[in-house]
């Protein structure tokens, strides 16, 4: 069936570099320095970075980010709390925007 | 997560039970390159061993559990057991030679009837001995003097904790070993083991529970030492992560799962030159239950015996002839050349 979303490309990301090198060896290096062992652990970023993937809802990023989760030593149990807190941020984003929803009908109704 | 497999793929009579048939599948055409091409890529020659560091006893695929991730397909159901006479040989053997390690596994090893005598052979010798163990072994009843023997022995014990909470254990190693793992790892720790000082070193084993690469072995030792302190007042030396090679039940849960290609990719992938030169092979002599010669635990499953005309068999030990053998290579040896590359003491770049 086509999809838009292969998981082979996943492995093929690299070829974005035929493009435009300079530009995606300048990211490559910012990416590796943002996910070294810093003042947060490998595995802490990782987590972090499934996190995100959820909230941005990228299907590469999820599977990229679920098994550097497992090989940094997190289990299902700290994995699935990830994606809840991507979920309460994502909702609470929506809910909190409520807020306008009020202002808007408070000056429009009598 | 699925439950562990009851049975062993030789009780089951399955394909994959033979390893002809293993290799094959390792063999079949691919996406990845072929090991030995990827070593001549990387402008490596081909492997070769430096020495013999380590006398590395395999007594048999006689075993109280039935890990999924097992590549001896070692469990209860299985016979076959390292004889008394050729225990005697392998004693004859490592006494005319300098070799200062004996690495004694299995199976569960102490379930063989030779293990003591082995043990204390060994360290008669003045050799040290590393007993890899599962642990619960420690708790059953026949065993029950078999830790303060270890202790009296000054055995190091290497001892297999895929994880530190019981659903990842477990889903590897059987309902209820994790509990067991922990009951025993008490009993150890209170005979010193794992304590500074005491000269009984306790090192734990991490296989990955999944088709996935290990964590870095120091990173992840912090997080063990952290969490087995915290939740149950344990302490060990050291933490090894090894690399599941994709032979036998863990080849098995790895083609049912559908992750075959990928999970042997993400080996291919993740060849590490650098790791190449530490490889267990290259130091270490493996002996099989039926006294047969490998290079490695791994290619004794695989029935791939030592080559380049060195002795084949513990009767004909030669360690000068063997010191400097061709080793035998397939495509499983990527699971131990992989990112930090892995060994039986874990990661070796």
């Amino acid at each position: 069936m086509e999809t838009y979303y292969h998981p082979h490309d996943l492995g093929k990301f690299a070829d974005m570099g035929k493009g435009n090198p300079e530009l995606w060896d300048k990211f490559m290096a910012y990416y590796g320095a943002v996910f070294a062992e810093g003042a947060l652990t490998a595995r802490e970023k990782a987590l972090i970075a499934l996190g995100v993937s959820h909230a941005i809802q990228c299907p590469y990023c999820i599977d990229a980010y679920t098994q550097a989760g497992l090989q940094n030593g997190s289990n299902l149990e700290e994995m699935t709390e990830v994606v809840h807190v991507a979920c309460a941020i994502r909702g609470g984003a929506s809910l909190v925007h409520g807020v306008q929803m009020r202002n808007v009908a408070t000056k429009l109704s009598m | 997560m699925a439950s562990a497999p009851a049975t062993t793929l030789a009780a089951r009579g399955t394909a994959l039970a033979s390893s002809q048939h293993q290799l094959d599948i390792l063999a079949r055409p691919a996406a990845w390159r072929g090991f030995d091409d990827r070593l001549a890529d990387a402008g490596l020659p081909p492997l070769r061993a430096t020495g013999i560091g380590v006398f590395q006893i395999n007594v048999g695929k006689f075993c109280n559990q039935t890990c999924r991730h097992c590549h001896v397909d070692a469990g209860p159901d299985r016979t076959e057991q390292m004889s008394r006479e050729t225990a005697e040989l392998c004693m004859a053997a490592l006494e005319k030679t300098d070799i200062p390690v004996v690495d004694i596994t299995g199976g569960a090893p102490e379930l063989n009837p030779s293990f003591r005598r082995m043990v204390e052979r060994s360290r008669a010798l003045g050799r040290h001995v590393m007993d890899r163990c599962n642990l619960s072994i420690l708790l059953l009843k026949p065993h029950a003097d078999l830790a303060d023997f270890l202790a009296a022995n000054q055995v190091e014990v290497v001892a297999s904790l895929p994880y530190f909470r019981p659903t990842q254990a477990d889903a590897q190693r059987g309902d209820g070993i994790f509990d067991k793992s922990i009951e025993a790892l008490r009993k150890l720790n209170a005979l010193g083991y794992g304590r500074p000082g005491s000269g009984l070193a306790l090192n734990l084993v991490h296989n990955p529970v999944g088709a996935f690469l290990p964590a870095a072995q120091a990173s992840l030792e912090k997080q063990f030492r952290r969490e087995l302190d915290r939740q149950f007042g344990i302490v060990f030396d050291n933490l090894y992560t090894i690399t599941n090679m994709p032979i036998s039940r863990f080849l098995e849960f790895l083609l049912d799962s559908g992750n075959y290609e990928g999970y042997m990719e993400r080996l291919a992938n993740a060849f590490n030159p650098a790791a190449v030169a530490g490889v267990m092979c290259r130091n270490t002599i493996s002996i099989g239950w039926d006294g047969g010669l490998y290079d490695c635990d791994f290619n004794q499953m695989l029935d791939l015996k030592v080559g380049g005309g060195a002795p084949t068999h513990i009767r004909d030990f030669d360690a000068q002839a063997l010191a400097n053998r061709t080793i035998v290579t397939a495509n499983h040896c990527y699971g131990c050349t992989a990112g930090a590359g892995s060994s039986c003491g874990g990661a070796v770049a």
